[in-house]
């Protein structure tokens, strides 16, 4: 096994262990005293942790010059939409008990919601278009392009996060301010702009 | 460099591979632990405790008595355990360790405004004014948890009929204590120190509102409100204001702390209503803590409509939620 592949491992199987432990505390009934609220608060904050995990690819690989963690980029974004996925639908389940039809109007009166629901939206063509295979199929500039939602994605998360609080907290602020370092990194250094060089366009920041 | 090593010193490849597979298992196996490490810290969900096999009310079981056949007390530990207290934090799981100390003996309560006898009681002088009572009530938080509480107390209305209230009163307005050296929660401006709610007079003596100052059979513990806890079975559980030391009855509706912070979120009134839905809450289910993920249906005035639906007659309840 080569270098490369075996740090892509390392991530791969990384990114399972927190669903294989929360999984693990349900099967034992290990959630708290308030297990409705427990599984929405985990899944939400893994979805965000893998998100800006994600967005620290690029402004690693500019900081040390090497192309190495562009290797995990993809596999962080799949995970970040698969914990997304899994915080949607315990949404579904415990917050609205599967009436769907209520969903749309819930989704609108409550606003920091929307937000989310906008996050979780904008990172279904992502994960769509991951394959190197959709990449050759809309062409690296355009590929580009589409990723860039990710940002919106991540703005939209972090705030839906720190507004779902009832008054001021820490964590939610901390996400908030690190999604604003994360994203602020692009703005300084012009990754993502339409003054891109060349030479890693396909590489998304 | 290499020219000085012997062949036979040399690893064999079978050997160096293994060696590099073994070290590659080994990196996968810490790397694991490490973020299985991260993740227990971040995702502590403390301790669970047993659960009951409840279940939620079904077509046909009613809402009107004080406690249906469906309702199964609260596992004690989760009452004391998951509190909404920030006058000592955020976090409910902090309020038990940080309230530890706080002693809340002596305590006197001042009882004045629009009355014909304003007096300021001390502990034993005002649990003396009524028999403790014990009241089984369903306990409503507006962010959709409940619980089923033995509270003990007994009703608002006793102590304010002492005090004889005036043509003029109108409303209460409850404090609770201002103490950041006690209550260190109140060192942080998350809230507008010290909490303050209100009821309208006529809710303020329905006989369902109860001055509590115990649960379970034993004093009320400080992280749930110690010494006196107000409890109004039908309205969110903020409307009970904890560790009370003034009642003022007044002519005009006083401010209430959550009004204050988001009025958008949390009405004067807050009467329990599946119906309303605000910015933050959804109200249309809850979850009866303790028991499995089970979601129940919200009841009008927390299933207690039969006894005080009457207060509100002619109300538009969308308007004053």
């Amino acid at each position: 096994m080569t270098t490369a592949r075996y740090a892509r491992l390392l991530v791969q199987i990384n990114g399972a262990v927190p669903v294989a432990l929360l999984t693990f505390a349900a099967w034992r009934d290990r959630l708290g005293y308030n297990p409705s609220a427990y599984l929405l608060r985990t899944s939400g904050l893994l979805a965000l942790i893998f998100l800006l995990l994600s967005l620290c690819v690029t402004p690693l690989r500019r900081i040390t010059g090497r192309n190495f963690f562009s290797l995990f980029r993809r596999t962080l974004g799949l995970y970040a939409f698969f914990y997304a996925c899994l915080h949607v639908l315990m949404y579904l389940w415990l917050d609205q008990g599967f009436d769907l039809l209520n969903v749309p109007a819930d989704v609108w009166r409550r606003k920091f919601i929307l937000l989310g629901m906008l996050a979780f939206l904008l990172l279904i063509p992502l994960a769509a278009t991951s394959t190197a295979g959709m990449v050759k199929r809309l062409g690296a500039v355009r590929w580009k392009r589409l990723h860039q939602l990710v940002y919106v994605a991540a703005a939209a998360g972090v705030i839906h996060y720190a507004l779902r609080a009832k008054v001021l907290e820490t964590q939610p602020m901390l996400f908030v301010v690190a999604a604003g370092v994360l994203l602020g990194f692009r703005a300084v250094w012009g990754i993502g702009g339409a003054s891109h060089s060349r030479k890693s366009a396909g590489r998304v920041g | 460099m290499n020219g000085n090593i012997p062949a036979r010193e040399i690893t064999p490849r079978e050997t160096f591979l293994s060696r590099r597979r073994l070290l590659q298992t080994l990196g996968i196996g810490a790397s694991v632990a490490a973020t299985g490490g991260v993740y227990a810290w971040l995702a502590d969900p403390g301790p669970s405790p047993y659960r009951t096999s409840g279940r939620g009310p079904r077509e046909g079981d009613g809402g009107g008595a004080a406690v249906s056949m469906a309702d199964t007390l609260t596992p004690p530990e989760t009452f004391t355990h998951y509190n909404n207290y920030y006058e000592f934090s955020t976090d409910k799981r902090d309020p038990a360790l940080l309230a530890a100390g706080f002693k809340p003996r002596p305590w006197s309560v001042t009882v004045d405004g629009r009355v014909a006898k304003p007096r300021t009681l001390d502990l034993d002088q005002l649990l003396s004014l009524a028999p403790a009572e014990e009241r089984v009530y369903r306990h409503r938080c507006v962010e959709g948890w409940s619980m089923v509480i033995p509270w003990l107390g007994f009703p608002l209305a006793a102590l304010l009929k002492a005090a004889e209230p005036l043509a003029g009163a109108k409303f209460v307005a409850f404090t609770s204590l201002l103490d950041p050296a006690r209550m260190p929660g109140q060192k942080s401006s998350v809230l507008r120190w010290p909490y303050v709610e209100g009821l309208r007079m006529d809710e303020a003596m329905h006989p369902l509102t109860l001055l509590s100052h115990g649960a379970y059979g034993e004093a009320l513990l400080p992280q749930n409100g110690a010494p006196l806890h107000l409890v109004i079975p039908w309205k969110y559980g903020f409307k009970g204001a904890k560790a009370i030391v003034r009642i003022t009855l007044v002519d005009t509706q006083p401010a209430t702390t959550w009004n204050l912070y988001s009025p958008a979120d949390y009405g004067f009134y807050s009467n329990v209503n599946p119906s309303i839905t605000r910015p933050r809450f959804s109200q249309r289910f809850e979850d009866r803590l303790g028991e499995t993920v089970d979601r129940r249906p919200t009841l009008a005035f927390n299933g207690y409509a039969e006894q005080v639906a009457d207060l509100y007659r002619g109300m538009d309840l969308a308007k004053d939620y």
